[in-house]
């Protein structure tokens, strides 16, 4: 019998196995350290923490590695019978207390700093849906949905045949990310609209439940320009995977041009609904509405997954009832996943996806929806 | 009938068995035959949750989508824990504790015998009811084993069947538990005082007090998320005036002792072996009783901690930092108690000392990794990512499972008669070990390099460490073949036993033959 030292061989050979791969990939082993100093603060306090437990692993395996090497009995060893100490029971049960509080005061400072969100520059609200990630500039009103980039989304479909490492940043991109400023204290506010999910950026060390019906605060101060990337970090259905973070943090001047480029976008995206649109042109549109907000569910050729995700195609809605098919894309079904879109889409986007399921897959109804129709039944 | 009905109540005990054939197992109220069957269920069950386990690492072996939809992957999460939790670590201590309390305590059977069938055969139903949904349109539960409405509100179908069969899981332990407290408060051998009690014995009580008390808890919380699914009620849904949140602390405070119940019972079984191995008396007999108590109280009042991102006040994330933090004083006494007792003795290692060493290395190393979680605002960064899968991972399966595989190895020539293989076990024991280390080691890094939990895809930079722990999982998962060929060889025949087993064993069921006659203990021993 060999001895018990096993766990650094076998740590050793997962090394050595290690670097014989092919170079694919970083060897990230440990945390980041991020980029705010709340961020450091919890790294520092990780390897701390990491560190004792090293120790406190050398005293207590070194000591079973002694003694499984020395007091066995092909070494003819007879056994003492010494069972029991109150003084070892007491200095085993004190020393082992005091290193905790060592380790609880930084802890706790630490999160008092954390939980307090008064005082800050900006404010971004963040809504998690299935599944993707709503966010609002509460200050200037700006709004988007940021999906998974569309890459990403046709390399993780099953049996796709797309090699994920040829796809830039895979599941790690968006279409929309969300910028802001460094060296601004931004406070997060948190919901969602259908189920838990929860918002990660490892990076600024920040993660935090987005609860339907409840609002979260965090708050961070990010201190380098950069790109930071995240996932939702609580299962939240089918696509849980599938809903990256992106952060993309500017100097001030960038987010202020930023801020006045996207009021300016918006702008002219509501005044576009206002004309009549061909059949064309909202198919084209609807095409690419439905590929980023429905297809995780009803699927690319419409079919959905049988007893979780209707069919959209041949049904009687889809063909006949156009008024019960814009309430539900609008309004959602409540106690189901279908959500609704009335406020995650502008005009031109419903009318233009509904096109397009009435006419796409065969449900050639040659129905066209107008966005001044959306407009009018969302006042109703 | 009647003469049999006679003969099943005959004092000569040495001389009849069982009723003969398959019916024997429907209607035993042996505590053996029921330990037995407790056993080779929690065997099966192991097999399907590890099956279930490699299709998930078979997924996870590359990025991008290759053999499941992640709907169907988060079926086999869920499903996963749930069997391996209910259906394999539950049962196999309550086998161990059918088969052993009775003698370790010098009594003749189970306090309640009729009872201890009835828990057993609910529990083939409720597994039933839980894996027939795989088979139904919508397929089975997929929130997790957690099932944090709202999202296990969104399960078609099978929600009402997993409730039920939580039910059914429920009305089993609490069933098991009534009996091993009554057995081990009625039956004790005249001079079996409760501090000369075998640990396992001590660790069993304290759990089966805990499962009294928070099974029903689980099953409430089920039943409220029934309702709200189909009789209108709000208590999880915001919009209704009610709170998802709320459910998180009903499950948590179920689900934080539950955590406890799945470990005490192992403390126990290593805290018989180790000492029999060293040949020594355990150090700190008493005061590893208290360390159980200690735990088994504080594992009440810590279940936030499963929790600190749902944004609870300050106050509450302080307080369920400090609380956690506290409960590894008493973990780490009985780890300083085993290490003493192996000091100075004289040891030997045969499969159960190896594997009830494996456990105290490994169990410690998840007791580290639960020490970084307990601390609120690192907290944030591991909560929900592959750090925990495998913090909670080196608890359980080099944990409890060895726990249990230590005990098995054990007390199997005391069952069976016949001495296992023992070159057979020494295998079994450094595969095991190799493999569950390249399996749950290299979690810890890709957790801690930001890969999210639960997800059945993930970007290319966690590639090689993903790979890594599959081929660890496929490993560990054939090495455990060998203990299934160890246990029939060893039930088919063999060295044969003698009644001591191990030479520096002690405790009352060393005193009976091996194996043991069908009605041990009758009359009840003396204990001096
Ligand atoms: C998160 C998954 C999900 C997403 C994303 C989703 N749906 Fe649905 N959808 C559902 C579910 C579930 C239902 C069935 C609701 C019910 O039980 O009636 C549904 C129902 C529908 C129906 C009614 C079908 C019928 O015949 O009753 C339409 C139309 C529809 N969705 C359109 C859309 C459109 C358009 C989008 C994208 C803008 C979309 N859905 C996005 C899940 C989804
Ligand atoms: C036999 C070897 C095992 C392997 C290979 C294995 C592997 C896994 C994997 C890959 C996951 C999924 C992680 C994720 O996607 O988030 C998982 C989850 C889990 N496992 Fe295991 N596991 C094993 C044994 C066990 C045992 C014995 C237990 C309990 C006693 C257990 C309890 C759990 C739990 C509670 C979860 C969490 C499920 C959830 O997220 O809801 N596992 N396991
Ligand atoms: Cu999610
Ligand atoms: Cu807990």
């Amino acid at each position: 019998m060999k001895n018990i030292r096993r766990i650094p061989i076998v740590l050793l050979g997962l090394v050595l196995w290690a670097a014989s791969f092919p170079a694919a990939a970083d060897w990230q082993l440990n945390l980041t350290e991020g980029v705010t100093e709340i961020s450091r603060e919890v790294y520092d306090m990780h390897m701390f923490v990491l560190w004792i437990c090293v120790a406190i692993g050398v005293i207590v395996f070194g000591a079973m590695a002694y003694s499984i090497f020395y007091h066995r009995k092909s070494k003819g060893v007879t056994p003492a019978t010494f069972h029991e100490s109150t003084t070892a029971e007491l200095i085993w049960t004190i020393i082992p207390f005091l290193i905790l509080v060592a380790m609880a005061i930084p802890a706790a400072k630490t999160l008092i700093v954390m939980e307090d969100t008064s005082d800050a520059d900006i404010t971004i609200k963040v809504t998690g849906h299935q599944w993707k990630w709503e966010y609002e500039y509460l200050e200037s009103g700006i709004r988007f949905i940021s999906n998974l980039h569309a890459d990403s989304r046709e390399a993780a479909t099953l049996g796709s045949g797309i090699d994920p490492s040829s796809v830039e940043n895979y599941l790690l991109e968006v279409d929309k990310p969300v910028v802001l400023p460094v060296g601004k204290k931004v406070r997060i506010l948190l919901t969602a609209s259908d189920v838990i999910h929860a918002w990660w950026l490892p990076a600024i060390a920040v993660k935090k439940d987005a609860i339907p019906g409840f609002i979260n605060e965090m708050w961070t101060k990010i201190d380098e320009v950069g790109i930071y990337r995240g996932q939702c970090a609580e299962l939240c259905g089918r696509d849980h995977g599938f809903m990256p973070i992106v952060v993309d943090a500017r100097s001030e001047s960038d987010y202020n041009d930023w801020v006045t480029a996207e009021l300016a976008a918006a702008e002219a995206a509501a005044s576009s609904a206002d004309r009549e649109w061909e059949m064309d042109e909202l198919m084209e549109r609807g095409e690419g509405v439905y590929a980023t907000y429905c297809v995780a569910c009803h699927q690319g050729n419409g079919e959905g997954i049988p007893g979780i995700f209707p069919s959209l195609v041949g049904t009687p809605m889809a063909l006949e009832d156009i008024e019960g098919h814009v309430d539900i894309v609008l309004n959602g079904k409540e106690g189901t996943a279908m959500q609704a879109f009335a406020n995650q889409l502008n005009d031109a986007d419903l009318a233009a996806v509904i096109t397009y399921e009435r006419n796409a897959w065969g449900n050639d109804t040659g129905d066209v929806i107008q966005p001044s129709t959306i407009r009018s039944m969302k006042v109703q | 009938m009647n003469a049999q009905a006679t003969d099943l109540y005959h004092d000569d005990h040495d001389h009849h068995g069982p009723p003969p054939g398959l019916w024997r197992w429907v209607v035993t109220t042996n505590h053996k035959d029921i330990g037995t069957l407790y056993l080779w269920f929690s065997l099966i069950m192991f097999f399907i949750g590890g099956a279930m386990a490699l299709v998930i690492r078979t997924e996870l072996f590359q990025p991008g989508l290759q053999v499941v939809d992640p709907h169907f992957f988060n079926q086999m999460t869920t499903l996963h824990a749930l069997v391996m939790i209910f259906g394999v670590v539950m049962p196999a201590f309550v086998g161990l504790a059918n088969w052993m309390l009775p003698m370790m305590v010098g009594a003749p059977d189970m306090a309640l015998p009729r009872m201890n069938n009835w828990s057993f055969w609910i529990l083939p139903f409720g597994f039933g009811l839980m894996l027939s949904t795989l088979f139904m349109e919508g397929g089975g539960p997929s929130a997790g084993w957690t099932l944090y409405p709202p999202l296990s509100l969104q399960t078609g179908d099978a929600l009402p069947f997993l409730i039920f069969s939580i039910h059914l899981l429920g009305v089993s332990s609490i069933m098991g538990a009534i009996n091993i407290i009554a057995t081990i408060m009625n039956l004790r051998a005249p001079g079996m005082t409760f501090m000369k009690m075998p640990l396992f014995v001590w660790t069993w009580f304290i759990t089966a007090y805990l499962l009294i008390a928070v099974m029903p808890v689980l099953a409430g919380a089920v039943t409220m998320m029934l309702t709200d699914k189909y009789f209108g009620t709000s208590f999880f849904n915001a919009a209704g005036g009610g709170d998802p949140v709320m459910f998180q602390h009903i499950f948590w405070f179920f689900g934080h002792p539950e955590v406890y119940i799945l470990i005490l019972p192992s403390f126990g079984l290593v805290s018989e072996i180790i000492p029999t191995f060293s040949r020594k008396k355990l150090f700190g007999y008493s005061s590893m009783v208290y360390a159980t108590a200690s735990i088994a109280f504080l594992s009440f009042i810590v279940w936030a901690h499963h929790m600190f991102t749902v944004g609870m006040p300050l106050a509450g994330e302080l307080f369920f930092m400090f609380t956690t933090m506290l409960i590894a004083v008493p973990t780490g006494v009985k780890v300083f108690n085993w290490v003493s007792t192996m000091w100075k003795g004289a040891m030997t290692f045969e499969t159960p000392m190896l594997f009830a060493l494996g456990f105290v290395i490994m169990f410690t190393i998840g007791g580290f990794s639960g020490l970084m979680l307990a601390m609120t605002p690192i907290d944030f960064q591991y909560h929900d990512t592959y750090f925990v899968v495998a913090h909670f991972h080196y608890v359980l399966v080099p944990g409890a499972i060895f726990g249990i595989i230590a005990g098995v190895y054990y007390w199997l020539p005391k069952w069976t008669g016949n001495y296992y293989d023992e070159t057979l076990g020494k295998v079994h024991f450094w595969l095991s070990t190799i493999f569950v280390n390249i399996l749950f080691f290299p979690m810890h890094f890709v957790g801690l390099a930001g890969m999210p939990r639960r997800i059945p895809d993930y970007s290319v930079q966690f590639t090689d460490f993903n790979q890594i722990a599959t081929i660890g999982a496929f490993g560990f998962g054939f090495a455990q073949i060998l203990f299934l060929v160890l246990i029939v060889k060893c039930i088919r025949g063999g060295e044969k036993a003698t009644d001591q087993v191990w030479e520096g064993a002690e405790g009352l069921e060393w005193t009976v033959a091996s194996p043991p006659p069908y009605h041990t203990f009758s009359p009840q021993p003396i204990v001096k």
